[in-house]
């Protein structure tokens, strides 16, 4: 069959959205905690984390898989003592290049989320305190409701983010195959070896088609939770 | 159970770069309007006792809770309260039906303080067809309906409405009207109503609380504080616009009816007015307003004219306010003091000066209340 996806671009394929998954899930919390802090909160150093979270928007990517690297790489800062003290590593393998595609994601993610919660109207929030609510209850039934939209736009674009990941990625963890490397790391690899030419237009088929189906499902669920906050409109 | 001392009992000051507010009263129940322009600090007033904002200094005590006080720095939030708060704009949770925001107040409280009834707020609000409904099917009225259902339903020791009706059209506001009547008799409980129009006060409230530019201007019984507002001459008339129309507010009593005539009877202590025929019970209260322009004069007691009222008073006071107008206060027998409004050239004619003994004669009489 030629549809039929081999072994290698079926590892490829699985990794990919193993790795978007999970590094969605990973920032999420991070995402949601930061755009809170920058849409409501007024502090010395805003600005400055602000650019913080910004950086990977702007920095290239291998930059980014650099610094990376010297932090939380098996000799890094970070990396060493998480390796001693857990024996956990992030060095050459998938979960590592979650947490890149995760950290290159984050802007875009908080961005999505910060703008959702800006719209959120705080006297809505008010008004939930004056019925009793304590400031954890009202997050959760007031503010996390409201701005579900903005996490729904923010994974998928974090997703997608992720599921494109290319430079950081080979930095920090490299092109390990059924460990990191994942669908543009593939195509990559085809590109090095000569007369792949049918291997390389599978592959780039395989990411846009997964690309669609993404961006379909997201519009699909952005839309039904549109829906029940505002009405059909 | 105990009867708190006061309702509310308040002394507070908060400042802002341009604005300070600085106010004192006590208030032991039934329904007191908060009125000011806009800008005095009714808001601020009402969101510092909500726990919205904290003063700078002060205390606040809700029935006997001590829930503000700077010198021994409680500041209670607002979810410890027990207030109600009815906003200007209702400000249901737009991802919640209509039943679902009426309910998010009652989980909030222990089941022995939930003193009112889920059945009774429905019935009273009239909110039973809408309970399916999302927030934003509504109208204005009903959205308010809802919110001050959501409000009570928390069973709050005070409810707090800041211009509930001021976003509402004169028809939605003239359905919104009962409603609150009926909560204030009711249900019993005690509301603190900002307002900037005289209406919504004459109709709704038993005491007023004047704020202008932060400071308490004038607290008391309601014909008494706005009797004394249009006299006062401290006061900005174009600031308050509503009454800057002199007029009187007096308190009568339904004294019988005239079937033949569709007339009412009222009694003023002692006076007699004729007004069209109420749908009220003989005995009941009603506060009326006699706008100075209503009241003419005469030397003697007019005989074969169309004013039914006509009432023997002495002139108190002449002001000259305009450039063709004078203002005459003037005092009945039985002790009633209103004004009435003529030219300069009438009384320089009729010789109307302090002392001078005429007949007033009140042609029309404008009902604020009771209807």
């Amino acid at each position: 069959m030629m549809f039929a996806p081999t072994p290698l671009e079926q590892e490829a394929l699985w990794l990919s959205l193993t790795v978007a998954f999970w590094a969605v899930v990973i920032s999420l919390p991070f995402a949601v905690a930061v755009a809170w802090v920058l849409a409501r909160l007024n502090f010395w150093g805003k600005i400055l984390l602000d650019g913080l979270v910004h950086l990977p928007l702007v920095l290239p990517p291998v930059v980014v898989g650099y610094f990376l690297l010297v932090t939380l790489g098996r000799n890094g800062v970070i990396g060493r003592w998480l390796d001693q003290t857990f024996g956990f590593t992030f060095a050459f393998n998938w979960k590592g290049a979650a947490l890149a595609a995760g950290v290159m994601g984050f802007p875009l993610f908080v961005r999505a989320i910060r703008l959702s919660i800006e719209a959120a109207d705080p006297r809505l929030e008010a008004a939930a305190r004056t019925l009793g609510a304590n400031p954890l209850q009202v997050f959760w039934r007031i503010t996390l409701p409201l701005m579900t939209p903005g996490l729904i736009t923010g994974a998928l674009l974090s997703f997608a983010r992720a599921l494109g990941e290319f430079g950081a990625t080979i930095t920090f963890v490299a092109n390990i195959p059924g460990q990191t490397r994942t669908l543009p790391i593939a195509i990559y690899t085809i590109l090095q070896s000569p007369g792949g030419d049918e291997a390389l237009f599978r592959m780039a088929l395989l990411a846009t088609l997964l690309a669609i189906v993404a961006l379909g499902a997201s519009e699909y669920l952005a839309r039904q939770v549109r829906k029940r906050l505002h009405g059909a409109s | 159970m105990v009867v708190p001392e006061h309702v509310l009992d308040v002394s507070i000051t908060k400042t802002y770069d341009d604005f300070e507010l600085n106010v004192t009263f006590q208030f032991d129940g039934g329904l007191i309007a908060l009125f000011g322009p806009s800008g005095s600090g009714k808001t601020t007033l009402v969101n510092a006792l909500a726990g919205l904002i904290a003063p700078d200094s002060g205390v606040i005590r809700i029935s006997d809770v001590t829930v503000f006080d700077s010198t021994a720095a409680i500041n209670l939030p607002p979810e410890k309260r027990h207030l109600g708060y009815v906003f200007q704009d209702a400000r249901l949770f737009p991802h919640m039906t209509v039943e679902k925001n009426l309910r998010f107040g009652i989980k909030q409280i222990p089941d022995d303080e939930r003193h009112v009834k889920w059945t009774d707020i429905l019935k009273i609000m009239d909110l039973g067809k809408l309970l399916s409904r999302w927030p934003h099917t509504l109208s204005g009225g009903e959205k308010q309906r809802v919110a001050i259902g959501r409000a009570l339903l928390a069973s709050p020791r005070l409810l707090l409405m800041d211009e509930p009706l001021s976003s509402l059209d004169i028809k939605r506001k003239a359905e919104i009207f009962p409603f609150i009547e009926s909560l204030r008799d009711q249900l019993n409980v005690p509301i603190v109503y900002v307002t900037h129009t005289v209406p919504e006060i004459l109709r709704l409230a038993d005491q007023v609380i004047v704020l202008d530019q932060g400071k308490l201007a004038a607290m008391g019984p309601v014909d008494q504080v706005l009797n004394r507002l249009e006299i006062q001459t401290g006061f900005e008339p174009s600031v308050f616009e509503p009454i800057s129309e002199l007029g009187t507010i007096l308190t009568a009593n339904v004294e019988s009816h005239d079937e033949q005539d569709q007339l009412t009877i009222l009694d003023l202590s002692g006076e007699r007015l004729y007004v069209p025929r109420l749908a009220l019970n003989v005995g009941s209260t009603v506060r009326l307003r006699i706008r100075a322009r209503d009241v003419a004069l005469a030397r003697h007691p007019p005989k074969d004219i169309s004013v039914l009222n006509c009432i023997k008073v002495n002139v108190v006071d002449v002001t000259n306010k305009g450039a063709s107008h004078t203002d005459v206060k003037l005092r009945s027998a039985a002790g009633h003091e209103f004004w009435s409004q003529i030219t300069r050239r009438s009384q320089r004619e009729l010789a109307i000066e302090p002392g001078a003994e005429i007949w007033a004669l009140i042609k029309s009489v404008a009902l604020e209340s009771g209807l």
